[in-house]
């Protein structure tokens, strides 16, 4: 019987098993959710709260344009002076005054206008008001320019140019970068996984140096293949935990906002703000029938391809990353001692992912994009960010793609061969902490 | 034929330091075999090659007649000096995981291990945490693990460490068994009182060179030097004494006129002794006569010594 499935078993159950990643994996979809319901909620608590204005209106113009909606309210003072509107406002509760001065003409009226507030005025109170005026004064202005509100209306047509590829394709506006938002989405993932499970493997390797059992364990196997099976180990553990977070996080969301009574559509800022967190680039915010579009533009994508590449890169990306963390790992006697070699493997990985938002959502085939998707430390991530874009024509050439991948398996065969190098010594040293010229020695051992 | 393992001219490297310089060794089947030398002599080194973790720059090592490859681990049991056990993991489970890393099935792991724990009377550790065991407990787990697959060649470092006297002795019977039943054993250690019980040859390792080794008998016997210890009873010691000092060499004496003991250490030109004995019998009546052979602590000290004075 082989020795790897042996190995891949154990690591996989010692993972599994450890209590701080049973309570992980299950608190943290709790967690989540708990955030989300609880931003929602606030949103929507927030929302419900209706401010109201009180108008003094002393000039003949804006009498019919402060109209109460759901969120303000507005109540008109009348035949009182501007002293006791603000004692009244201020006893009221209200949240402000609007003062109108009586003379001049429209400008001089805007120009004199104060608004008064106990503190100060949020610019949503502000915006709303400031947008009366602006109206107001445009509509003036185009009267004296003899222009009618419904010629203008007329022309007010907002316009979007549609765009098409030569293979006569036609694309929505925005659609590649929320394309290269579905392949960021891969890529922060496999970051994401990289530097959780890669330190797990790290500090797998440690606690078999610490403790001990190494050279009993590698009198029985070899270092290469105890590498291989606590990577791919960890790896399993790590595949079952984001399974677990999916499914359950899905299936919580569904019963917290069936419970909550939230109407998704309200978090619509926050998934907004969550997905710039993310990574996603906020996408405009389209009307109910552009969003079908953008959501059948989605549908189109050539998900198989996605999801064939997503492994492939996933794969190469993590087994040369984690190999590294491993022979940082066997390097050092305690994770303190860590730090100075993580920080030079997670820079190409927080490289990878700010080009990616940067500079690949919005020109994905430009010189920066097909560098970095080349070069095969941050490729699995650029890549991914740029394929959603197609495969060929208008996407991404076949040629990049191959070269990419070419590239990806011979670092990946490099780095595992030099990890295996440093591991396979540094399991075994003891007591001083190693410095790059030190590795470097190992090398050649 | 009679040897389980020969290294010849095993060279080992690290950067520019020699951990092993040509060492050759043939190491009998069936017997206890000491590996000897000072903290840093490249004994580890050596112990490491032959279990395949590290492998030599130069020279060659066999198995049982064989080079040395990949499946001859299943045929070693090593108990190293740096060892310990996943501490999470529960003993049982641990102990069949690293039965099964050395080719056993698990069922045939488990039945031994079952005669093992109740030898050693733990069956109640089974599914204890290595955390909650003591360190000597954790040893004897350790030592069950190393002979479980019963290896043809067993290699023991320090393996008394962390134990007290009484389990000391409880795996020091245990390896003299394993002995009889045909293993061989490579027993490496600087405590020399365990080689005088256990060994029945010896290597010293010293600087990365191997500067002696033989059956340990033999090596005794090359290191004596003829030095006898005499104790006698006699009415006149002191008149005695002055005619064995005029005929012999006498490099320390003590007389006890109440007791009439005349006690004192004899240099001789050789070993053979048939020249005072006959001088002495008649003269005095003879209680002690023994031939001071020197302790495996001497004879390493010694060589150590010499060595480094040469150089």
């Amino acid at each position: 019987m082989s020795k790897l499935p042996l190995i891949i078993k154990r690591e996989y159950l010692a993972k599994v098993r450890n209590k701080s990643f049973v309570i992980m994996t299950f608190l943290s979809p709790i967690l989540m959710v708990g955030m989300v319901v609880l931003i929602a909620y606030l949103t929507k608590l927030n929302d419900n709260e209706k401010r109201i204005i009180s108008v003094l209106n002393e000039s003949s113009y804006f009498t019919n344009d402060f109209l109460s909606d759901e969120s303000t309210g507005y109540v008109n003072f009348e035949n009182i002076s501007l002293d006791a509107a603000k004692d009244s406002t201020a006893n009221l509760g209200y949240t402000g005054l609007l003062h109108i001065p009586e003379e001049g003409d429209l400008e001089m009226v805007a120009e004199r206008s104060f608004f008064y507030s106990k503190e100060a005025p949020s610019t949503s109170v502000l915006d709303d008001i400031e947008n009366v005026f602006q109206e107001r004064l445009r509509q003036q202005k185009l009267k004296n320019m003899g222009v009618s509100s419904q010629a203008f209306a007329q022309i007010a047509d907002r316009f979007e140019i549609r765009t098409s590829t030569f293979a006569g394709e036609q694309n929505l506006k925005g659609i590649n970068e929320l394309k290269a938002a579905v392949g960021g989405a891969f890529g922060y993932l496999i970051m994401m996984f990289i530097i959780i499970y890669g330190g797990f493997v790290m500090r797998s390797v440690i606690e078999e140096k610490t403790s001990r059992i190494i050279e009993v364990i590698i009198s029985s196997v070899k270092p290469f293949q105890l590498m291989l099976g606590k990577i791919i180990g960890t790896s399993l553990a790590g595949i079952t935990q984001f399974a677990i977070w999916i499914v359950s996080a899905s299936l919580l969301s569904l019963v917290a906002f069936a419970v909550f009574g939230i109407d998704p559509d309200t978090l619509n800022q926050g998934t907004d703000m969550t997905s710039m967190m993310g990574g996603n680039m906020a996408t405009p915010v389209p009307s109910p029938s552009k969003a079908m579009e953008y959501f059948q533009e989605l549908w189109r994508l050539p998900w198989l391809m996605l999801i064939v590449f997503f492994l492939i890169y996933f794969v190469l990306g993590y087994l040369i990353y984690s190999s590294i963390y491993a022979a940082i790992g066997a390097a050092v006697d305690n994770e303190t001692d860590t730090q100075q070699f993580i920080f030079p493997i997670i820079l190409p990985l927080m490289l990878a992912i700010y080009v990616g938002f940067f500079s690949v959502f919005s020109n994905p085939h430009g010189p920066i994009a097909v560098g970095f998707s080349l070069f095969p430390l941050t490729s699995p991530i650029v890549m991914l960010m740029r394929l959603p874009g197609g495969i060929g024509e208008g996407g991404v050439p076949i040629w990049q793609l191959l070269t990419s991948i070419a590239l990806l398996i011979g670092t990946f065969i490099g780095i595992v061969w030099l990890a295996a190098k440093i591991y396979r010594i540094g399991i075994l040293m003891y007591g001083k902490k190693p410095s790059y010229k030190e590795l470097f020695k190992w090398l050649r051992y | 034929m009679n040897n389980i393992l020969v290294t010849k001219d095993v060279t080992k490297r690290f950067g520019e330091h020699t951990a092993l310089k040509k060492v050759s060794l043939e190491i009998p089947k069936n017997s206890i075999y000491g590996l000897l030398g000072p903290n840093g002599a490249g004994k580890t080194t050596l112990i490491r090659i032959i279990n395949q973790i590290t492998f030599p720059d130069e020279g060659e090592v066999f198995f049982d007649e064989e080079p040395l490859q990949s499946h001859h681990i299943a045929m070693i049991g090593y108990l190293p000096e740096e060892r310990g056990l996943y501490k999470s993991m529960k003993v049982g489970e641990q102990a069949l995981y690293l039965a099964q890393l050395k080719g056993l099935s698990k069922s045939e792991a488990k039945q031994r291990l079952k005669y093992w724990f109740d030898k050693f009377e733990i069956g109640g550790w089974w599914n204890k945490k290595v955390q909650e065991l003591s360190k000597g407990m954790a040893q004897k787990i350790q030592f069950i693990v190393t002979v479980l697959h019963e290896p043809k060649l067993l290699i023991f470092d320090e393996p008394f460490s962390g134990f007290d006297p009484i389990n000391a002795n409880i795996i020091k019977d245990e390896i003299l068994q394993l002995r009889d039943k045909g293993a061989s054993i490579i027993f490496s250690t600087h405590r020399m009182e365990s080689v005088e019980e256990l060994c029945d040859h010896i290597a010293l390792i010293h600087q990365s060179e191997k500067i002696l080794d033989g059956k340990l008998s033999d090596i005794k016997k090359a290191y004596k030097s003829n030095i006898f210890e005499v104790g006698l009873e006699v009415e006149k010691g002191d008149i005695l004494l002055q005619d064995l000092q005029e005929k012999f060499q006498i490099t320390s004496y003590a007389f006890n006129p109440i007791e009439k003991q005349l006690d004192f250490k004899l240099q001789l030109p050789s070993s053979d002794s048939s020249d005072v004995l006959a001088y002495l019998s008649g003269k005095a009546n003879i209680n002690q006569f023994i031939e001071t052979i020197p302790s495996a602590n001497e004879i390493f000290i010694r060589t150590v010594q010499t060595k480094d004075a040469d150089e």
